[in-house]
């Protein structure tokens, strides 16, 4: 073969073998990195999976916040006012954290159904729900009304 | 009245652009030196009339005018003056107002100092950046006026500037970044010129390359800025969190970075012509997409000023055109490229190709990862979020491979390189060197910190220092070779001297990088007053919590007490930190100002959460081994970036090619 067609071949062989294996990594770590967003009502319906990483969102239930006196461990209860899940978790929650505010926490779900968070984020000043949380109440409030009909 | 006449100083920015966008154009087809010579003045007019509106929109935040909408919803009396300026681009309208404004600056930049590329070209690329100002300037005056009034009152106070942006790294993170952004639109626009014309030689190269490592340099810098900030103002200690806006400004960054690597290619070799083209079109593009993502609202973060569905829709169209019509000129004129001379399969060429490999492969990481969530969300297939392991897991090994590979990079020559043997016998030996005083590094830091030796953080410093060892080892030898040693200095190039600065860069970027993820530590603590917490060698003791007052905030400020204990001496007082938890009385919002000790090797880290009981809080407490290197590291590859630019062939190809440009005799 000419030297340079030999030469161009190596490098579409390395461009072609290099971005297909670049390819395979990147998707299957995208996979195992991807945290489905679910409603209280689903979770409640028993549709998100326990063994993997998901976030779950709605309003801090009021009256639900409870701080441990010795750690900084609180529990909490997620609602989106058809369904509940308590949260648990340990660490600081963000300043704009309260109850009666959205949020959005991350972690896995046990078998008891106790949601055991591993970071909580809220909104980041007065007038701003996200909008997962803001859909979540939208969906759970039209099946309630539907429900009435 | 100020607002007014700086309202109608924008609105007639849109029409001079208009012709400028054209007319210079038909200049060049009709090969009209006059009409051609028009993009000029009409880059400076523009460039006079956006500062004036600009000076316009500063001075009603200024002086409180609260009769502009803007400056209601984003300032107020009590902020400083300072504030009240950078409060001018806190906010959607504002930074739009800026963004066109150094777009002009750009323009007018490339109308001044480009005296000696041919007129044509000039002419060119100024229309085409006309262009971006047109797409620009609709969208400010047709969807974000920065100039409406209140039309029922004037309030009297206004809703103050979020307090997160009451900060210093703010007054100048986002012009910065907008340097960067907007900086790329000069290659795009030299990349669109090389195609209308059909000319892509090395002289293209050269023009392009300065404007190209000014824009990347700022970015950097812009990028790092943003890192700082969110570091010690975010009050968590993070400072990176592969946000979906943080990525945004990755993104173009990262395909900078391949585009300043491969115009070297085609400046000096001629070779890789239309890749390097392409790049230009898709870093200005990710500059757009960044932009789209960030201003349209559909991402969640604190630069989301402002969720429009009109205005997402608008830049998206602007988008769809911009990509759409350079890849389609593109497609139409790449194919006219022939390739430069041929090189064999170990050459700097080939080097410089791994690294736009390696640079577009992560470019795709950060492209997916940031997309897919919008696109899951947009088709209805659930609502996704991708988690930090993903990017962390894909730039590790990418990373290290790319410093590991730098380390030979100078060494490699263009077309052929040989190995010598006393070439491969001083790599070696750098190597062991390098693992050497890696060793010594990692075992000193857990001696210091009371950590164990941590493999992974041996792995990753001995690649870091290999690059930096190297890489002065062929300094040195490029020394000794010009003769006289200081005489030498001298002799040596600028872009030379860029390269080495901003590749060892990287290499200490990556160790701040590496040794900060690996050998961080952090707690959360519940504390009162006396109540102490340890971490690794240090301990922390709350010893006071007080109250302050200042003119626009209230705040319970703690006094933390560091000390430090060495293995084998006694503990002693490093330190008193001050973090504060202040509450925004305008805005009503809380918002957190850490305490932090820094130095080159380690920062010492408090930031109050929240009050639990009186007198009792919830306190994160942090050590952070050689976060500053991350950048320091920065700062050395933008210096890189533009030391390059001042290399003396950039000036002298210039003076020898002013002639031919202006003795084009004017067409009548």
């Amino acid at each position: 073969m000419h030297p340079i067609r030999k030469q161009r071949l190596f490098v579409v062989l390395f461009i072609v073998v290099g971005s297909s294996l670049a390819a395979f990594f990147i998707i299957s770590a995208l996979k195992q990195n991807l945290n489905l967003f679910y409603e209280p009502s689903r979770v409640a319906n028993g549709e998100a999976p326990i063994d993997r990483q998901i976030r779950v969102g709605g309003m801090v239930a009021e009256g639900s916040l409870i701080r441990q006196t010795n750690s900084l461990a609180v529990n909490f209860i997620i609602t989106d006012f058809a369904a509940n899940v308590a949260v648990e978790y340990t660490g600081i929650l963000p300043d704009m954290f309260a109850e009666n505010a959205g949020t959005v926490v991350t972690g896995f779900l046990s078998e008891s159904g106790t949601f055991f968070a591993e970071q909580v984020l809220a909104k980041h000043d007065e007038n701003y729900m996200p909008p997962e949380v803001s859909a979540a109440l939208d969906s759970a409030k039209q099946s309630a009304t539907q429900l009435n009909n | 009245m100020i607002p007014e006449i700086g309202h109608f100083a924008l609105l007639l920015c849109l029409p001079l652009a208009l012709v400028m966008a054209i007319v210079p154009l038909i200049g060049v087809a009709a090969k009209n030196s006059v009409w051609m010579r028009f993009a000029s003045r009409l880059a400076v007019m523009q460039w006079l009339l956006l500062f004036f509106s600009f000076l316009a929109l500063s001075y009603s935040f200024y002086i409180d005018d609260f009769s502009v909408k803007l400056v209601t919803l984003h300032s107020n009396t009590a902020l400083p003056w300072y504030f009240k300026l950078s409060a001018v681009w806190g906010n959607h309208e504002g930074s739009l107002l800026l963004w066109v404004l150094i777009l002009a600056s750009w323009t007018l930049a490339v109308a001044v100092a480009s005296n000696s590329i041919p007129l044509a070209m000039k002419t060119r690329v100024l229309s085409v950046l006309a262009m971006i100002s047109v797409g620009f300037l609709a969208f400010i005056i047709f969807t974000s006026n920065p100039f409406e009034r209140s039309l029922l009152m004037t309030p009297s106070e206004g809703n103050d500037l979020n307090p997160l942006l009451q900060d210093i790294g703010l007054i100048i993170h986002p012009p910065m970044l907008y340097i960067g952004y907007v900086g790329f639109s000069v290659a795009f626009a030299f990349a669109i010129a090389a195609l209308l014309e059909g000319r892509f030689d090395a002289n293209w190269a050269r023009w392009t390359r300065p404007w190209t490592n000014v824009a990347w340099a700022f970015l950097t810098v812009g990028i790092a800025l943003g890192s700082w900030w969110a570091y010690y103002e975010l009050g968590w200690g993070g400072w990176w969190f592969w946000d979906p806006v943080e990525n945004a400004s990755l993104m173009p960054w990262l395909a900078g970075a391949a585009l300043v690597h491969s115009l070297s290619a085609t400046e000096k070799r001629g070779v890789f012509k239309s890749w390097t083209i392409l790049l230009a079109l898709l870093a200005f593009s990710l500059s757009l997409l960044g932009t789209f993502l960030v201003r349209s609202g559909i991402l969640v973060s604190v630069h989301a000023f402002a969720s429009d569905p009109e205005r997402g829709l608008f830049i998206l169209a602007f988008l769809f055109l911009v990509i759409g019509g350079s890849l389609l000129l593109y497609a139409l004129r790449a194919p006219v490229m022939k390739g430069g001379t041929a090189f064999a399969l170990i050459s700097r060429e080939n080097f410089l190709l791994i690294n736009n490999v390696l640079f577009s492969i992560s470019l795709t990481v950060v492209l997916l990862g940031t997309l897919f969530p919008l696109i899951s969300t947009a088709l209805d297939l659930g609502s996704y979020s991708v988690g930090a392991p993903y990017f962390n897991a894909m730039f590790a090994p990418l990373g290290l491979l790319t410093v590991f590979i730098m380390g030979f990079a100078p060494f490699i020559t263009w077309q052929k390189f040989k190995l010598f043997k006393h070439q491969s016998i001083q790599w070696a030996l750098c190597f062991l060197m390098a693992l050497l005083l890696s060793v010594l590094l990692i075992h000193t830091l857990s001696q210091q910190f009371s950590v164990n030796f941590n493999v992974f953080a041996f792995v990753v410093s001995s690649l870091c220092l290999w690059l930096i060892l190297n890489t002065l080892q062929h300094f040195f030898f490029r020394l000794k070779q010009g003769g006289r040693f200081f005489h030498s200095f001298s002799q040596l190039s600028l872009s030379y001297y860029g390269m080495v600065i901003a590749h060892i860069g990287l290499a200490v970027m990556v160790l701040g990088i590496g040794i900060t993820s690996i050998y961080e530590s952090q707690k959360d603590v519940r504390m009162a007053v006396n109540d102490s917490v340890s971490i690794n060698a240090y301990r922390y003791q709350l010893s006071g919590i007080s109250s302050v007052t200042a003119s626009n905030y209230d705040a319970t400020r703690a006094s933390v007490d560091v000390y430090h204990r060495a293995k084998g001496e006694s503990s002693r007082l490093i330190t008193t930190l001050y973090p504060e938890k202040r509450f925004y009385r305008a805005s009503r919002n809380m918002m957190t100002e850490a305490g932090i000790d820094a130095s080159l090797t380690r920062d010492l880290y408090v930031a109050l959460g929240e009050q639990l009981e009186p007198g009792v809080w919830a306190v994160r407490v942090h050590v952070k081994p050689f976060v500053r290197c991350i950048w320091l590291g920065a700062v050395f590859i933008a210096l890189g970036a533009i030391l390059a630019t001042f290399d003396k062939r950039y000036k002298r190809s210039n003076s020898v090619r002013s002639e031919p440009a202006l003795a084009s005799p004017p067409n009548h």
